[in-house]
């Protein structure tokens, strides 16, 4: 069976900066999937340019046997692929509600309601503060809120850019356990992280990115167990 | 006190058509972050859309149900020009430095002014009169006229016609941007439009709707100066179009409810000033000046403007 998301020798540009330099990737429907890199790495790039906000300057990206890579932003959504962006970028000056809908934004069925519930079963805190303006949430809430909103489009592969960023370690488990929960229930789920331990612990697959390049990849469990990945991200010698 | 009264009702009248024009600048700055300095010639288009459908099909009548008629006319020549300015001189030069787009504003505007001066009387099909002179506009019944008098107040029909305007929209704005799935995707896009895109909203799209929305009601104000002035011409845009752009300034650009207030308040100010600055400094004739000193007093202390700038947004 072909992979769910096939990413293929992918170069993106800033200007005359290339930031992503011929990646290749795949993802497996059912699967988490990690990529882990340091600062600068290229990996918001990356998922900026699968979900369309950026354009690849060479190669292609597959989502379910179909191109996206000339696929505008605003269509991707509703080919069922979400994405959570770095730094949660909630909208600040509306209610966890509207911010709830407005991941449904792209479906006009029946069942936005009973998926809002669903949200409010996930994460209960959004469900008890629904009518409060999502800009005076806390960093976990809001990161709790930008991954409900992103399900909200009921998503067949779910990324996300980082949902650990600043937040306690409480929290990041309450996170981890959450994108756990969202792959058993069958959402397939590529995953941004620097907290490299984190992520791989979690993840069926992984690739390690330094400077738009990927230099590793594995399972999780090899990845986790490899020399050069303890040494460079899980700060041990 | 009456004539107090009565610089009040003025004031008001003419702040309630700074308004409705005030919000146009204002929607479409929240969403792109654009001086649409062309806006004053939507409004003037929208004179125009409303007295060319009273001379195609009403000529000669005065009955009320032909405003409601000329009123669409106005809002489709006016949304009609946005759209197609927006389309043909400002999506191209999305992303471009801004003072791209802030010149060729400025050039759509003397294009709009000039389009219509010169060619207003040779549309095919029709014989509209010259642009060139002022060009009486239609009196209606119920909306032209004096309305009623009480303590030496005299209240036009056409005051009220503009006032209730503007109260009307203001209304229909606010259910639009809170309550419709439209309108949160439009304040999502003034937010973040990048985050926007990945709810699936077609930014493109939203742009039009500001275009659209803005366009309306500066059509709406065009009957309304038209009834209020019984003429009109190629260049009312031009100053209207100043002092709502600087009513949309004073009341923080971007920010709906402060181009309102904007409005509302330059345009009392003006009317009071007319009435009560002395001497040699009062007096219609400096009326102008006042109102940018208003604009400049409130743009040192309070930069962001009398309600903050804070984009397409709810209170
Ligand atoms: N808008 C931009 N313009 C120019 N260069 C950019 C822009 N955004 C990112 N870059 C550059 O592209 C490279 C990759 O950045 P990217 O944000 O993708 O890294 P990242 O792996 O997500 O890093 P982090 O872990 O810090 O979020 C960096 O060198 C960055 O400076
Ligand atoms: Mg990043």
């Amino acid at each position: 069976m072909s992979p769910m998301l096939e990413v293929r020798d992918l170069e993106v540009a800033y200007g005359k900066i290339t930031a992503v330099k011929g990646i290749s990737f795949s993802v497996d429907e059912g699967q988490v999937v990690t990529l882990i890199g340091t600062n600068g790495a290229g990996k918001t790039t990356t998922l900026r340019t699968i979900s369309g906000l950026l354009r690849p300057a060479a190669g292609s990206i597959t989502f379910q046997g179909k191109r996206i890579d000339e696929v505008p932003a605003h269509d991707i959504v509703t080919l069922g692929l979400a994405h959570s962006p770095e730094g949660r970028r909630i909208f600040p000056r509306m209610t966890v509600e509207e911010n709830l809908l407005l991941g449904a934004f792209a479906r006009n069925d029946k069942e936005i309601r009973t998926d809002l519930q669903a949200a409010y079963d996930l994460f209960p805190i959004l469900g008890e503060r629904s009518q409060q303006p999502a800009g005076t949430f806390s960093g976990g809430e809001q990161q709790m809120l930008a991954m409900g909103r992103a399900m909200m489009s009921r998503p067949k592969l779910l990324m996300l850019d980082e949902p650990s960023m600043g937040l306690s370690p409480l929290m990041m488990k309450r996170i981890m356990s959450t994108v756990d929960t969202l792959r058993s229930q069958g959402t397939t789920i590529l995953l941004v992280e620097q907290n490299a331990q984190a992520a791989l612990k979690l993840a069926d697959k992984g690739y390690v990115l330094e400077v738009g390049k990927i230099v590793l990849e594995g399972t999780g469990k090899e990845l986790l167990t490899s020399d050069d990945v303890r040494k460079a991200y899980l700060g041990e010698d | 006190m009456d004539t107090f009264a009565q610089q009040l009702v003025n004031g008001l009248t003419l702040g309630s058509l700074y308004a409705l024009i005030a919000v146009g600048y204002t929607v479409v700055y929240g969403i792109v972050q654009l001086i649409n300095f062309a806006h004053g010639e939507v409004f003037m288009i929208g004179a125009f859309g409303a007295l060319s459908t009273y001379l195609l099909l009403f000529q000669g009548q005065t009955s009320l149900w032909i405003l409601p008629v000329m009123i669409i006319g106005a809002v489709i020549a006016s949304v009609a020009t946005a759209v197609i300015m927006e389309r043909v001189a400002y999506r191209p030069l999305r992303g471009a430095p801004r003072l791209a787009p802030l010149i060729t504003a400025i050039g759509i505007s003397v294009f709009l002014q000039e389009f219509v001066r010169l060619f207003y009387d040779k549309i095919p099909g029709t014989n509209f009169p010259s642009a060139k002179q002022r060009i009486p506009f239609p009196r209606i019944e119920g909306v032209t006229g004096t309305a009623f008098e009480a303590g030496g107040v005299v209240v036009q029909k056409s005051a009220l016609f503009t006032i209730g305007c503007l109260i009307m929209c203001a209304a229909l704005l606010w259910y639009f941007i809170n309550r419709t799935k439209l309108g949160h995707a439009m304040q999502a896009v003034s937010q973040d439009p990048d985050t926007a895109r990945l709810m699936g909203i077609n930014v493109d799209r939203i742009i039009v709707v500001a275009f659209a929305l803005g366009a309306a009601l500066a059509a709406i104000a065009g009957v309304a100066q038209g009834l209020q002035n019984a003429n009109i011409n190629f260049k009312i845009g031009f100053t209207a179009g100043l002092k709502a752009f600087t009513a949309a300034v004073l009341g923080g650009i971007g920010n709906i409810q402060g181009a309102v207030v904007g409005g509302l308040v330059l345009g009392v100010v003006e009317a009071l000033a007319t009435q009560y600055v002395p001497g040699q400094f009062g007096g219609s004739a400096w009326k102008d000046v006042w109102a940018f000193a208003l604009l400049i007093i409130v743009l040192v202390f309070r930069p962001q403007g009398l309600l903050g700038a804070k984009v397409v947004d709810r209170a």
